[in-house]
């Protein structure tokens, strides 16, 4: 077990708690930027995406597992933003502007959307964001001379300074460059009182208006931040995918991605990255594994949501808090060996809840 | 003559057909330890959401140093230097001790998000500060050893006190206990009253608050203010109170016919 002995003030609000923590940060950095020379093509690729949807997943996060917004729509906002940098792109403006532009775009939708979320709250938030999903969508489909309607949108080639960023490895530098920029991002954000204020939201309405946290403001924020985050991973997707449809921003990716970040743990910044990594290293064992089973269930067509949905379902049940939850445990295990009892974690029921006033 | 620091005129509530307060006027005057007492259902918590805007009067109003408030978003309330505590405990359940501690500094931010987003030098400063104003609040009530303790697994008295705690980083010059003691042990409510006194005392800081325990009320108040089913019943010192054959009769129930 590491025990920290305070001195200062600044121990208290640095990102990296002890030099073992630094340590092991700087191992992941100079491991993701040798990832190039030791991994194939096609594996890069794949963790290409895990860092565009670790962007997404990062926004939602926040809005769902920090503001306690749950949004059923965020395919939109990522639409909004792979929409919004494939036609500029298209007018000639370049990268360094397009991309922050797919942001405000995104950005001002969340406001929108965002606005509802004064007035409902739960499960009926939930659903006017799906609502939003939808309506999105079809403008998606209707728009067609800016979006190409349902035969899709060509996204030209990326070029930034003169250097091609098609390329694989390049491109791969940016997106994980962007990621952790966005990780550092919200990270700050959650040490400071904006992410105080989202946290207070989120466990006691109530009780964050009479410490004068202005709801409206801060709901509103959130969307927006969370907003921006997607369409940003949206402007990079386009540029992944290089030709964008509207039935790949639908419902299921919404839900894709909510699932992403319930498995990854909800509350928890490594979930947004631990959520999308698992995606897609499961689905490359379901690819792969599919030709191992017998053709009457490789072969079915359900096969992949099948299994996520089992995933889901025994995440809920018997790790709340995720695959970061789990990781935490299996660290505490190691630290506090041979003492680890299998109750440590265990949360306490609260009897108090009857009575709050809502 | 001052001005009260807190005074409610007329004020009234009601919830369909029920009147849940019912045209009670009061005055607070700055530096008093000013409690409502009364049988369950007499309206006191009820009052407490009025002054903090929860609530919206039916009639009358709430004015704080001469403005009204009563018509002001909870929020605005809270930055005018009114703090509260619930009767049952609304802290941030999934943060610390700190965490929730610094979130009754908000008030006192002036940075913006997107330069928390940098966490640009300005921000970093005013959370040095926020931390160093928020440890004589732990300090103040001997929380010393819960300060990276998530709430979610504290006990119930704990809890108490730091919400307590969390009212007091607020720096208000108002503050609202809503049944202070509840739930906790003798040893504990006879720290509440020291806490309570010393926050009269030695913080200059005005309090209101619903309580129960008779032994507390008259220990700590200046005044009490009786209430049965959304009126008030009688206004003075604790003795006088408690003798008054209206509370008694309150509490007790009258003789039958």
């Amino acid at each position: 077990m590491h025990f920290i002995f305070k001195t200062r003030y600044e121990q208290d609000i640095t990102l990296f708690r002890h030099g073992g923590q630094r340590f092991w940060y700087a191992a992941l950095a100079l491991a993701l930027v040798a990832a190039p020379w030791v991994l194939s093509e096609y594996t890069l690729s794949q963790f290409t995406f895990i860092g565009i949807y670790a962007i997404v997943c990062l926004g939602l996060m926040l809005l769902a597992g920090f503001t306690g917004q749950v949004s059923l729509g965020h395919a939109g906002f990522l639409a909004m933003g792979a929409y919004t940098e494939a036609y500029l792109q298209a007018n000639g403006w370049p990268f360094m502007i397009s991309l922050p532009m797919s942001a405000l775009v995104a950005g001002i939708t969340g406001i929108m959307i965002g606005l509802p979320a004064l007035r409902v709250r739960g499960m009926y938030l939930s659903i006017a964001t799906l609502a939003f999903g939808f309506i999105l969508e079809e403008v998606v489909v209707q728009a067609e001379h800016i979006t190409g309607g349902n035969a899709g949108r060509q996204v030209g080639a990326l070029i930034i300074g003169g250097i091609n960023f098609d390329d694989g490895v390049n491109f791969y530098y940016l997106v994980t460059a962007i990621a952790v920029l966005c990780i550092l991002g919200v990270l700050n954000l959650l040490r400071s009182p904006t992410g105080r204020a989202f946290v207070a939201i989120r466990d006691s309405e109530v009780s964050a208006q009479s410490m004068g946290i202005n709801l409206a403001h801060y709901k509103t924020t959130a969307f927006a931040i969370s907003a921006a985050l997607a369409g940003i991973a949206g402007a990079l997707y386009a540029h992944k995918i290089r030709i964008i449809t509207p039935d790949q921003f639908g419902f299921l990716q919404s839900i894709e991605l909510l699932m992403m970040v319930v498995i990854g743990g909800l509350g928890s910044i490594q979930g947004a990255i631990f959520g999308p990594a698992f995606w897609f290293v499961v689905q490359q064992f379901i690819v792969t594994g599919k030709d191992w089973l017998p053709p009457a269930i490789g072969q079915q067509t359900g096969l992949q949501p099948t299994i996520f949905g089992i995933i889901l379902i025994a995440i809920v049940l018997f790790e709340p808090m995720g695959l970061y939850g789990r990781w935490l445990k299996f660290r505490t295990f190691l630290e506090i060996f041979p003492f680890y009892r299998k109750g440590m974690f265990k949360r306490q029921k609260s009897y108090m809840k009857s009575e709050r006033m809502k | 003559m001052t001005t009260p620091m807190l005074e409610a005129v007329n004020l009234s509530v009601r919830f369909g057909g029920l009147m849940a307060v019912n045209d009670v006027s009061f005055s607070v005057w700055p530096n008093e330890v000013f409690s409502l007492i009364g049988p369950n259902g007499a309206g006191k918590t009820t009052i407490f959401n009025l002054i903090s805007a929860l609530y919206r009067p039916t009639a009358g109003e709430v004015r704080f140093e001469g403005e009204v408030i009563s018509r002001m978003p909870p929020h605005v309330v809270a930055r005018h230097g009114i703090a509260r505590t619930f009767q049952n405990i609304e802290l941030f359940e999934h943060a610390t001790v700190l965490q929730n501690l610094l979130v009754g500094r908000h008030c006192h931010r002036h940075t913006g998000w997107w330069q928390d987003m940098l966490f640009t030098g300005s921000v970093r400063r005013a959370e040095l500060e926020f931390r160093r104003q928020v440890e004589e609040v732990i300090e103040f009530l001997d929380l010393q050893h819960y300060r990276d303790s998530m709430v979610a697994g504290l006990p119930y008295g704990v809890r108490k006190v730091v919400e307590l705690a969390r009212a007091l980083s607020m720096r208000p010059r108002l503050l609202l206990l809503d049944e202070p003691s509840s739930g906790l042990n003798t040893e504990e409510t006879e720290d509440m009253g020291f806490w309570i006194e010393d926050i009269k005392q030695d913080l200059g800081i005005t309090v209101i608050m619903v309580e129960h325990d008779m032994g507390l009320v008259s220990r700590v108040s200046d005044r009490v203010l009786a209430l049965n089913l959304g009126e008030v019943l009688t206004l003075g010192t604790p003795q006088e109170v408690q003798a008054h054959p209206g509370v008694i009769e309150a509490y007790l129930g009258g003789v039958e016919e």
